[in-house]
């Protein structure tokens, strides 16, 4: 599913962020990658949707070859992994309902299947009531779940998500962890960055630790492992 | 691309139009004041040609018919001179009809002169078909045999000349420096809009939208908003030069050019370059926030 090879990245400013990261991430994995803020668990993140593109190594994705990735093709990778994103970067002129079908509008899918499909997501995410509201109508939990129906709505093989719970309360933390697990469940790959102690440490699955551009730590239910 | 998407791309830039409400005002008052310049300029500049024209076209020559030539032979140079290219028109202006022209204009100075000691030389009134190259043909005509003498008031049509010159040239740069500063204003205010939704284009092409997938919204938007905005430059110019237009009948030295076809033209080409500036300017600000 997802596979590096001694993949390092170090930014035109010069600073180091990932020095030889080896990692294979299997289908249907839940995979949590911890670290201290600056460790490069972003930049590990950025490089699985080319956001960023490694200065050396190599990164497969869903059979994409990232390095060797055209522009042009960009989208094209995109439209096979979900990403979800700390702010949620959601359009705000756009009602939760035009946002998620953003993502199948892009491909050009069918208006009947386009509604159908984001009634789908809608109602697994819990937001069927919302579906008109604008996103600044609603909860930051909510939000969230928006962002995560958008990502979900292309059925992808994977979803990559950047501290997703970052910007919410424990409790709703909590909700967002175990939509992704139900996901998961369905068969979805889900790779997550976050700092969350209590999430980790609950939902025991695969850690990976990264300090200092290096991986430190890959364990099969593993722990978060540092004081936050 | 399917056609439904193309559909579908149209009615999104209408609706950003509405939901960026504040930013489409400004966008739409920058072509509004710039092309309504434009306009008034480019009719001015028109008209001001069109008078030096019309102070051009009073140019004519006159042809004297070296002494007592007779009438065949008169008549072989008109033939002469109708022949000769870039001659539009020639007439014949016999000693006597000149002597009673110039007695109309000198009144009793002429008192002693009469037909039979008529000093005057008969002579052809040549007018040019381009006054600008009156020069060249007087230089023709002085070579054709029964030629006495010709003159245009040379000095006189070369400093005139050089006025109206001047006069095309200035509305000339005019409005090619307005073209490109309201090229430059517009494209600048489309561009400090858009500024504000860089990261709505970050986040369609985050999901996977193509470059143009996200250009074409941005494309129509442009487009709407060059239309609207020469909307009121248009209105304003038909109304106000079909105003001037009947004032200007009482001013025959200031006659402005008919209504019909120059500000037709005018207005066409305002909403043409409202619209294709309006485009070009949305497209070229969005370029450099697609790279993501």
């Amino acid at each position: 599913m997802i596979e590096m090879h001694d993949v390092w990245k170090t930014y035109p400013n010069g600073a180091p962020a990932l020095q030889g990261i080896s990692v294979r991430i299997d289908k249907g994995e839940f995979v949590y990658v911890v670290g201290p803020s600056g460790a490069g668990k972003s930049t590990f993140i950025k490089l699985m949707y080319r956001e960023e593109r490694p200065s050396k190594g190599s990164i497969f994705v869903n059979g994409f070859n990232i390095e060797r990735l055209k522009e042009r093709k960009i989208p094209l990778l995109r439209r096979q992994i979900g990403v979800v994103f700390q702010d949620f970067k959601l359009l705000p002129n756009l009602t939760v309902r035009e946002n998620i079908a953003y993502a199948l509008e892009v491909i050009e899918a069918p208006t009947k299947r386009i509604r159908s499909r984001v009634s789908e997501v809608l109602e697994l995410v819990g937001l069927t009531e919302k579906a008109n509201a604008l996103p600044n109508q609603l909860s930051g939990g909510q939000q969230q779940r928006v962002s995560i129906a958008r990502s979900l709505v292309n059925n992808p093989a994977v979803i990559i998500a950047d501290e997703p719970t970052g910007n919410l309360d424990p409790e709703t933390s909590m909700d967002i962890v175990r939509l992704f697990d139900e996901i998961n469940n369905r068969g979805t790959t889900i790779v997550m960055a976050t700092h969350d102690k209590e999430i980790v440490n609950r939902f025991k699955r695969r850690v990976l630790a990264i300090e200092n551009g290096l991986l430190v730590r890959d364990e099969k239910r593993g722990v978060y492992g540092y004081e936050s | 691309m399917k056609a439904r998407t193309l559909g579908r791309h149209a009615r999104e830039g209408f609706r950003n139009l509405g939901r960026n409400g504040w930013m489409t005002f400004a966008s739409i008052s920058a072509v509004t004041v710039t092309l309504l310049l434009l306009g008034v300029f480019l009719l001015l500049a028109y008209n001001l040609g069109e008078i030096s024209k019309q102070i051009e076209a009073q140019v004519e020559m006159n042809v004297f018919v070296v002494e007592g030539a007779g009438q065949a032979e008169i008549r072989e140079l008109e033939r002469q001179l109708k022949a000769l290219p870039g001659v539009a028109t020639t007439s014949f202006v016999s000693k006597e009809v000149a002597l009673e022209q110039m007695r109309e204009k000198l009144k009793d100075l002429l008192e002693g002169y009469d037909d039979a000691d008529n000093p005057l030389p008969d002579k052809f009134v040549v007018k040019p078909t381009d006054p600008l190259q009156i020069e060249a043909l007087s230089k023709r005509v002085e070579t054709l045999p029964l030629v006495a003498k010709v003159n245009y008031g040379e000095e006189t049509v070369t400093q005139m000349f050089q006025w109206t010159e001047w006069i095309r040239n200035a509305g000339g740069v005019f409005v090619v420096g307005l073209c490109f500063t309201a090229l430059f204003l517009i494209s600048n205010t489309i561009k400090v809009t858009i500024f504000a939704r860089r990261k709505e284009i970050e986040i369609m092409k985050l999901v996977g939208a193509t470059n143009w997938f996200i250009r074409w919204p941005f494309l129509f938007e442009g487009l709407l908003i060059g239309v609207l905005g020469s909307l009121l430059p248009m209105l304003a110019i038909y109304v106000a030069y079909d105003y001037l237009y009947v004032a200007s009948a009482a001013f025959p030295m200031f006659q402005l050019a008919p209504v019909d076809p120059l500000v037709h033209t005018v207005l066409g080409i305002l909403i043409a370059i409202g619209a294709l500036i309006g485009m070009i300017g949305s497209v070229m600000s969005i370029s450099r926030f697609l790279k993501v």
